[in-house]
């Protein structure tokens, strides 16, 4: 049997275990929330910050947001670990709806991307109206340039962009062209690093806090423009998925009051992203 | 020899009652290729205390392991009042070291944790762990750390601990071999108060003298075998075999 | 340089002024990890124990095993964690995937051998002194195994603040089963990924400064343990 001075002992440790248990359960035990896969540039750019808690305000629900690469939410939402999926991937939404994953995409809103570098502007870029005219200019300067490289939206827009070049960036891979396979954050924190130029976001640029000397230097070009799609993940492939609590998000995000919220949301006085849900759809 | 009657502080009356005789029966223990115990037929009969002795390698201290049962011997059988050596006739045997093997808590502790391993409950333990701490007159230090006491009291308090467990069979080897005169004296004044209550105490030593004090029964060994077996005083007036009479003269026995 | 200064005094002043989003994430972390290593303790005790002393067919194996596990990759650890807590895994049915649950899991997972291959040395290096005097004394092998995890006390208590060392600190199973949650699964490490990411390096140096002290704190409670076992002659 176990002695006296030892018991003391055993009962601690069982008391700290219990305690632990105990207080971290508090988290389970709640049920009123949605888990949204999303990405990590819209996490960074700060939307969900200002245009969640009104949701929770207006239903009570919590949404727990997910920050991936598009590609993993995605799949993240097709093994059926997320109720609501909010990425910007148009062709990837649609093949994830189209394959009975989700139930319906609709529009959400679209932001843009920038592309930005270094003050000193090597490959002479700044200015351009054509966005695929500067990366030619910067391939055939071989001037460092900085890639998600991770499958998500932002990087798919970027291989669209080379697509229309001609130019193969993958070729010089490791060599002037650097795939980082890592989010927007750490990307452009490589790009700063290395004086590299990168494609990015317009909202996680503008909370960026360590952008050094770099500057916008291509925007507004029509093809930069960003379409974000939200899906209700289908309950029918995963019965767990909360599709009450989901399609209330989706419901809410594409109503009058969500857009309004997202229009809302403004960095330095700059609207990061532009509501576009067409109402019916 | 010490007077056995000399008075000590008692531990009550209880008499121990062991399973006489014990009998070796063709023991033979190999191990690592050779044959360490080489063929071993003996009897114990005597309640009084029973000196293996012989030179190094002789095969004593994997004997007396062999009897406590922690090692099972290759051939042969041992029996002990007709039954052979089992788990529940070790519970009712004791052995002491020839280093002390104490643990790292208190004196007290040590004594109260071997008696809970036998079952004994607690009101029962704190009385019997009092009585062992008397005996080995370390009752002042139940508290101390054991492992902190001097070689000679963690010696004599593995001993009372070993006591305390009431066997009635107490194996020891070598237990005073690098203990200084006076915890010598201690421990033989503890075994000759075991045998006084019963207990049928086995004993390895190289120490002549301590034989001559103590032991009523002598098994000498060498190379495996037992070679002489006969009681104390026969033996070293007159030792029958040429290794045992080398061994008590003090030279080499090869 | 003056930027990096300058964030250091933005990070002092965090911790100064206990912000409370720092303080929120110092608690999970510290609710996770804490928890974590208390099941890894009494698993790892317990196998650590039970090998050293059990005779079994494969125990070199297992042992091996352990050892080696020792080493496991926190996202490796994360990696195989969410494959089991997924949706579409085994355990999906639990719902654990993004919660402080599944941290907590996974850093089971990350610690355990840990604890239980210091645990099974500390155990065989005891046993070599003790084994024949417990035997003797009529020890089963369960009583054997509790009496080497008392007298080995001081050990296992340097094995437990290694494996609290290493789960406080690792980010990458947390971050792959947890998701990086803001106020649910948001720990230290995480937050320090997160905000480094976003350039928002006076928040991950506070950040960063606390999880040093704690792993100073870890460390100086190994050396004070030692200390202490050597003085009352545990050692």
């Amino acid at each position: 049997m176990i002695a006296s001075p030892h018991r003391r002992h055993v009962v601690f440790l069982i008391g700290a275990v219990l305690f632990g248990a105990i207080t971290t359960a508090g988290f389970a035990a709640d049920d009123d929330f949605i888990i949204l896969q999303s990405t990590t540039s819209t996490q960074n750019s700060g939307l969900f910050d200002h245009i969640l808690p009104k949701f929770t305000e207006r239903t009570g629900i919590e949404v727990r947001v997910v920050a991936v690469g598009t590609g993993q939410a995605l799949k993240n939402a097709r093994n059926g670990d997320g109720d609501v999926v909010l990425v910007h991937s148009k062709p990837d939404e649609e093949k994830f709806v189209a394959e009975g994953w989700g139930v319906k995409r609709h529009d959400v809103m679209y932001n843009d991307f920038v592309i930005v570098g270094p003050a000193s502007d090597p490959a002479g870029i700044s200015g351009l109206k054509d966005a695929d005219q500067a990366l030619e200019k910067i391939a055939q300067a071989k001037a460092p340039f900085a890639s998600r490289g991770d499958n998500s939206g932002t990087h798919k827009a970027e291989l669209s962009l080379w697509a229309k070049t001609g130019v193969d960036p993958g070729e010089s891979s490791g060599d002037w062209y650097l795939e980082t396979g890592s989010g927007m954050g750490a990307t452009l924190n490589t790009a700063v690093g290395k004086h590299a130029y990168t494609l990015t976001d317009r909202g996680t640029w503008l909370s960026f806090a360590n952008k050094d000397d770099f500057e916008v230097l291509v925007e507004r070009d029509p093809k930069l423009f960003n379409q974000y799609g939200v899906i209700l993940v289908n309950p029918e492939k995963h019965p767990r998925v909360k599709a009450e609590k989901g399609q209330a998000f989706v419901d809410w995000l594409t109503s009058s009051e969500g857009q309004k919220a997202i229009a809302s949301y403004k960095i330095d006085g700059q609207q990061l992203f532009f509501p576009n849900a067409r109402p019916g759809t | 020899m010490l007077d056995p009657t000399s008075p000590l502080q008692g531990v009550g009356d209880r008499l121990a009652s062991p399973p006489l005789p014990v009998e070796l029966k063709g023991i033979v223990y190999q191990t690592g290729g050779k044959r360490v115990i080489d063929g071993i037929d003996a009897t114990i009969e005597t309640r009084r205390i029973t000196a293996i002795m012989g030179p190094n390698g002789a095969g004593k201290s994997i004997l007396l392991r062999l009897m406590h049962g922690l090692i099972t011997a290759t051939e042969g059988e041992i029996l002990w009042a007709g039954r052979p050596t089992d788990r529940l006739l070790a519970r009712h045997q004791a052995m002491v070291f020839q280093r002390p093997v104490l643990l790292r808590r208190s004196v007290a502790a040590n004594v109260s944790h071997a008696l809970g391993l036998r079952g004994i409950e607690r009101d029962q333990r704190a009385i019997r762990v009092d009585e062992a701490l008397k005996l080995a007159g370390l009752e002042r230090h139940a508290s101390t750390p054991a492992r902190v006491l001097s070689g000679g009291e963690q010696q004599r308090l593995c001993l009372a601990r070993a006591l305390s467990l009431e066997p009635d069979v107490l194996f020891l080897d070598e237990p005073t071999s690098s203990l200084d005169p006076a915890s010598t004296l201690a421990i033989e004044r503890l075994l000759l108060d075991a045998q006084r209550r019963g207990i049928k105490v086995i004993l390895v030593t190289h120490d002549i003298g301590q034989a001559r004090r103590l032991a009523h029964d002598v098994m000498f060994m060498h190379h495996g075998r037992v070679i002489e077996h006969q009681d104390a005083e026969s033996f070293f007036d007159d030792p029958r075999s040429e290794g045992a009479r080398a061994f008590l003269s003090g030279g080499l026995v090869l | 340089m003056a930027d990096f200064i300058d964030a250091f005094r933005t990070a002092l002043g965090l911790i100064v002024t206990l912000n409370p989003d720092l303080v929120e994430i110092l608690v999970l972390s510290i609710q996770v990890s804490v928890t974590a290593v208390a099941i890894a303790s009494v698993l790892g005790f317990a196998i650590g124990g039970a090998l050293a002393v059990y005779r079994f067919p494969g125990r070199g194996a297992v042992a091996a095993v352990l050892s080696a596990l020792m080493g496991l990759p926190p996202v490796v650890a994360g990696l195989m964690v969410y494959l089991l807590l997924s949706n579409v895994g085994p355990l999906g049915v639990l719902q654990l995937l993004y919660t402080p649950t599944a941290m907590i899991i996974a850093q089971v997972v990350l610690v355990t051998p840990i604890i239980g291959a210091l645990t099974r040395q500390a155990c065989q290096d005891l046993l070599e002194e003790y084994d024949e005097q417990l035997r003797s004394l009529g020890a089963s092998s369960s009583a054997i195994v509790v009496t080497l995890l008392w007298d080995g006390r001081y050990r296992l208590i340097t094995a437990v603040l290694a494996g609290f060392g290493r789960a406080i600190a690792e980010v990458g199973a947390v971050m792959i089963v947890g998701g990086n949650i803001d106020h649910v699964t948001r720990t230290m490490t995480t937050a320090i990924a997160l905000e480094t990411s976003k350039g928002n390096i006076a928040l991950a140096l506070a950040l960063g400064i606390v999880l040093l002290a704690i792993a100073f704190a870890v460390n100086a409670g190994l050396i004070g343990v030692q200390r202490l076992a050597n003085r009352l002659a545990y050692a």
